[in-house]
């Protein structure tokens, strides 16, 4: 009795199209081939090495909104919290004059406390805000940018005593200046401090990773060979990815070898390239924990979860706790690199970027994982760096292509969560059959 | 000191002064099938509620009477203590999620764990997940079973019928199970599905577990309970060795006799024999309600009733023809054919209809009296509107006026037309209800649930309104009641619908286990009179 078999099961799925579910994705991709064939003035060089330099600064942040998406509490736009407790902690660096690696450390560190505290606050309003924790996201990112103002504006100076005469501290002696320079870590300071530790040139680290890759898939392969449920058409995108590593890692060799043009760009920070590795390892590891598996059930179905006897409250906010923290050190990898920190502005449109980076990779409010971060990390900053050339080579004005960007970020946050709502509205609809 | 696995004595529950249950006492030996019956509102899901701690029971004054397991009292104050005492359930409802594979849900919330070094730092939640004892135990719980389902696929696509089994290996995977508890497992499962789960609560039962099995199809009770217990009204009825009884008392004992609402006249005054609605193979998509192939022939100036258990889609019939959920049928009204899907086609053909759901659809709650009354016919007929030019007003004088007429002859209780529905009692709101539907002039009411959450003597008058609107006026009524004892007082003749169907029809004298087998699917119920 009962017996269905297996093959026919794994039959039955896939109702929906491929392309409705990567529509985001693909008018990215798109969008990048024709900026490409329209501009001429854009070098591989020159799209590589802007595209590697922003891959590096903003993909731990995109990666810091995967867990959230999982615990069902959908886009985290309050990773600005986070954010902004990473820029507490540089500031603080910043005026003891701190630097080097063991500052950058010592910033992250003091970074943790600050954005857990703040993180258990954002968990536990979300929790009070349940089935609208994404627009409670981003009103808690306006709230606390005017806490933040608060301090930062007022507080520093009046009430806590500075000396005016701090570079980072305004001439009247109250508030902390627009920009704050962080200093290059050749002077003490924080600027490169995670970047300049160790640098490899460009083609060589994609030959590394290239390999890395294809040794994984090929594992893989090994492995599940026996496995029933790998099914023939997950067995083709394993061949499909090990042909792409392989030729990927000949384009490399070849550029190594004949030290072409490629060879050119600018060289890949090694350790932010591991910490990035580690994060995404991370993340793997934690969802084959209890804590997990209990994000993923909560994720699923609240209801559930609480009968089951899993304290959803509690997995909840550990949830976006740990979102939060992981934004504070996202901020700060990513302001070491630029150098200065922005101190009012820097941190307002994080939230919004990497939410659009995620939905790009073709995440939903539902659905996000590691592969959906970085494809949708590659092809947001890839936008970005196209943007102004489309602009200046269709209209003759760069300007115009700014605009474009903005119209992009809002339209594809906006796309998604209309895609979302159709599809929720479709699967509850009734009918009669 | 007893062999009983399960003694609950004495439990008695009120809920804010309204008792619910009654003095119940309840045993339940190893290896024993104790059925538990009762119609809507008997009071199973609270004796169910109690049994496994529900904050709900708790928040409410927690209950009188107490409960023993194995001999021990056991206090059960919320689910996981029930957990703890073996009690197991399944429910009517899945409690699976659809992304997870088998295993996963088997496993739900009580993970196979394995130390690793975060974990020996960070504590017990960091361990990794141990997939393949996992899969063991699941596999194993299925083998119980006899369910060949691989147990790494997920469940999202399964058939019901291999997630109500889902459900079951859940439970007898939990250590120590002792005691499981059933509640409507076959509801939504198909014949073969239902026997199939027979069989295994069966042999679940050979393994020594105590099994309280809920249900209200009485053929599956006498086939495979040892005992039944039957609550009526939050009474305990009798508790009888199905050895020692048959199906007809099962039923007579649950249907009962209710305090009555006296019948005036016999039936049948002035119906002719002029079909006014006829349905054929009507389709109703109203979740939990499901109509799947009424077949139903309506005279003029006749009250047909519509009885019936709680889901088995009474509520669906009058729902679909209005057009509230998708349905499908053939539906000739007035010599006209009705156009299914279409609430305004509906109405404006004639239909009238007095929702069960009185303040979801039925009112507009934060509006006036008189609003409510003519708000439909507004919409629908473009009555009491004054046409300017493109604009249309509304005409307030014909509104006050009509709204008095009816305030007075259906006697609404208010102080003033101009009072808000939502301030009414329940009674009263039914009235306004009604007052809207009558503003409609419609040819045939259809009336669901009228005395829904309305006190005895209101609905006493609710039901002399239908009564009147039919002698006086001679308008078709169509009745839907969860209350067999109020379609009996009005009704001229009832239909019964079981499991999407129409079960049969019977005058409303008929005695009380016809109506009782009737109403729970029994096969044989034509048998019913000699018993």
């Amino acid at each position: 009795m009962n017996n269905v078999s297996t093959g026919e099961r794994l039959k039955v799925k896939k109702e929906s199209s491929w392309i409705a579910d990567n529509i985001v994705t693909l008018i990215f991709v798109a969008f990048t081939i024709f900026g490409f064939m329209v501009s001429d003035g854009v070098t591989m060089n020159f799209f590589l090495t802007e595209l590697s330099s922003r891959f590096f600064r903003n993909a731990f942040l995109v990666l810091s909104l995967i867990i959230p998406v999982v615990a069902g509490l959908g886009l985290n736009f309050g990773i600005v919290v986070g954010a902004m407790s990473g820029q507490i902690a540089i500031a603080i660096i910043r005026y003891f004059n701190l630097g080097g690696i063991s500052g950058l450390m010592l910033t992250f560190l003091l970074a943790f406390p600050i954005s857990a505290l703040f993180g258990y606050f954002t968990g536990v309003l979300y929790n009070k805000t349940r089935g609208q924790e994404m627009i409670a996201s981003l009103i808690v990112g306006y709230f606390a940018n005017g806490i933040y103002q608060f301090l930062f504006l007022f507080a520093v100076g009046v009430i806590i005593k500075v000396p005016a005469t701090h570079p980072m501290i305004k001439p009247d002696g109250v508030g902390i200046r627009m920009t704050v320079d962080l200093v290059p870590v050749e002077d003490g300071g924080l600027k490169y401090a995670l970047d300049s530790i160790m640098e490899i040139p460009f083609m060589w680290a994609v030959l590394i990773v290239a390999a890395a890759v294809l040794l994984l898939q090929l594992i893989r392969l090994a492995k599940n060979a026996k496995n029933p449920v790998f099914s023939t058409n997950k067995k083709r995108m394993t061949y499909i990815n090990i042909a792409s590593c392989l030729i990927i890692a000949g384009i490399c060799a070849q550029a190594i070898l004949t030290n072409s043009s490629l060879m050119m760009v600018r060289k890949v920070p090694v350790v932010n390239a591991l910490l990035i590795i580690a994060l995404c390892v991370f993340n793997e590891l934690i969802l084959r924990t209890k804590l997990g598996q209990d994000f993923r059930s909560v994720g699923q179905s609240q209801h559930i979860a609480e009968v089951s006897g899993i304290n959803v409250d509690r997995t909840r906010i550990i949830a976006t706790i740990m979102s939060t923290v992981l934004a504070a050190w996202g901020q700060i990898m990513y302001l070491q690199n630029m150098g200065t920190l922005n101190t009012y502005n820097a941190h307002t449109q994080i939230g919004m970027f990497s939410v659009a980076s995620l939905l790009v990779g073709g995440a939903s409010t539902q659905k996000a994982n590691l592969k959906h971060a970085i494809i949708g990390t590659v092809l947001f900053n890839s936008m970005f760096i196209m943007s102004p050339e489309i602009g200046q080579s269709l209209f003759g004005n760069a300007l115009l292509g700014e605009y474009f960007r903005t119209f992009m970020v809002y339209g594809v946050i906006g796309l998604a969560l209309g895609l979302h709502v159709w599809r929720t509205n479709k699967k509850g609809k009734i009918t009669l059959d | 000191m007893s062999d009983n696995l399960l003694s609950l004595k004495h439990v008695s529950k009120e809920y804010s002064g309204n008792r619910v249950l009654k003095d119940i006492n309840i045993e339940l030996k190893k290896g024993e099938i104790h059925a538990l019956i009762g119609e809507n509102g008997a009071g199973k899901s609270t004796l169910m509620n109690i049994l496994f701690g529900m904050p709900v029971i708790h928040t409410t004054g927690g209950f009188e009477g107490k409960i023993e397991i194995d001999g021990q009292e056991a206090h059960i104050k919320s689910p996981h203590d029930a957990m703890n005492y073996g009690i197991g359930m399944v429910h009517q409802e899945f409690m699976l999620i659809p992304g997870f594979t088998i295993t996963e849900n088997i496993k739900l919330n009580r993970e196979i764990t394995r130390q690793n070094p975060v974990s020996t730092v960070f504590g017990k939640r960091l361990e990794s997940l141990d997939f393949k004892a996992m899969n063991e135990d699941a596999r194993r719980a299925l083998d119980t079973l006899d369910m060949n389902i691989d147990e790494y696929l997920p469940v999202a696509g399964l058939p019901v019928g291999h997630m109500q089994f889902i459900e079951i290996a859940r439970e007898i995977d939990k250590t120590g199970i002792k005691i499981l508890v059933f509640d409507e497992p076959t509801a939504v499962l198909a014949e073969s599905e239902a026997k199939n789960l027979l069989d295994a609560i069966r042999k679940l039962s050979q393994k020594g577990i105590g099994i309280l099995f809920i249900s209200h199809r009485l053929d599956e009770i006498v086939d495979v309970a040892d005992k039944v217990t039957v609550l009526r009204d939050g009474e305990h009825v009798a508790t009888k060795d199905i050895k020692d009884t048959n199906k007809f008392e099962i039923a007579q004992l649950m249907v009962g006799r209710k305090i009555s609402i006296d019948r005036s006249e016999g039936p049948n005054k002035n119906s002719s024999d002029e079909i006014i609605l006829s349905i054929k193979d009507l389709n109703v998509a109203m979740p939990g309600e499901r109509v799947k192939g009424i077949n139903l022939e309506v005279k003029k100036g006749e009250i047909v009733g519509i009885g019936g258990l709680a889901g088995q889609g009474k509520l669906g019939l009058a729902n679909g023809l209005m057009g509230i959920y998708p349905s499908s049928g053939e539906i000739t009204f007035n010599e006209k054919t009705l156009s299914l899907n279409d609430p305004e086609a509906a109405i404006k053909s004639g239909l009238a209809f007095v929702s069960e759901d009185r303040k979801g659809i039925g009112l507009l709650l934060d509006e006036s009296i008189e609003l409510n009354i003519a708000f439909s016919a507004m919409q629908i007929n473009n009555d009491f509107l004054n046409k300017l030019g493109p604009f249309r007003f509304r005409d307030s004088g014909k509104i006050r006026s009509h709204a008095d007429k009816m305030i007075k002859d259906l006697d609404i209780r208010c102080t003033s037309p101009l009072q808000r529905v939502g301030r009414l009692s329940g009674g009263n709101q039914q009235k306004v209800c009604v007052a809207r539907a009558l503003t409609l002039n419609p040819t045939l009411l259809m009336v669901s649930e009228p005395t829904r959450g309305i006190d005895i003597g209101a609905k006493k008058l609710v039901l002399d309104l239908l009564k009147q609107l039919n002698t006086e006026y001679g308008m078709t009524i169509v009745m839907t009641s969860s209350e067999l004892a109020e379609l009996r007082a009005i009704s001229d003749r009832i239909v019964i619908v079981c499991e999407g169907k129409v079960e049969g029809v019977l005058p409303p004298d008929a005695p009380d286990a016809e109506f009782g087998l009737m109403m729970s699917g029994s096969k044989s119920h034509a048998e019913g009179s000699e018993a």
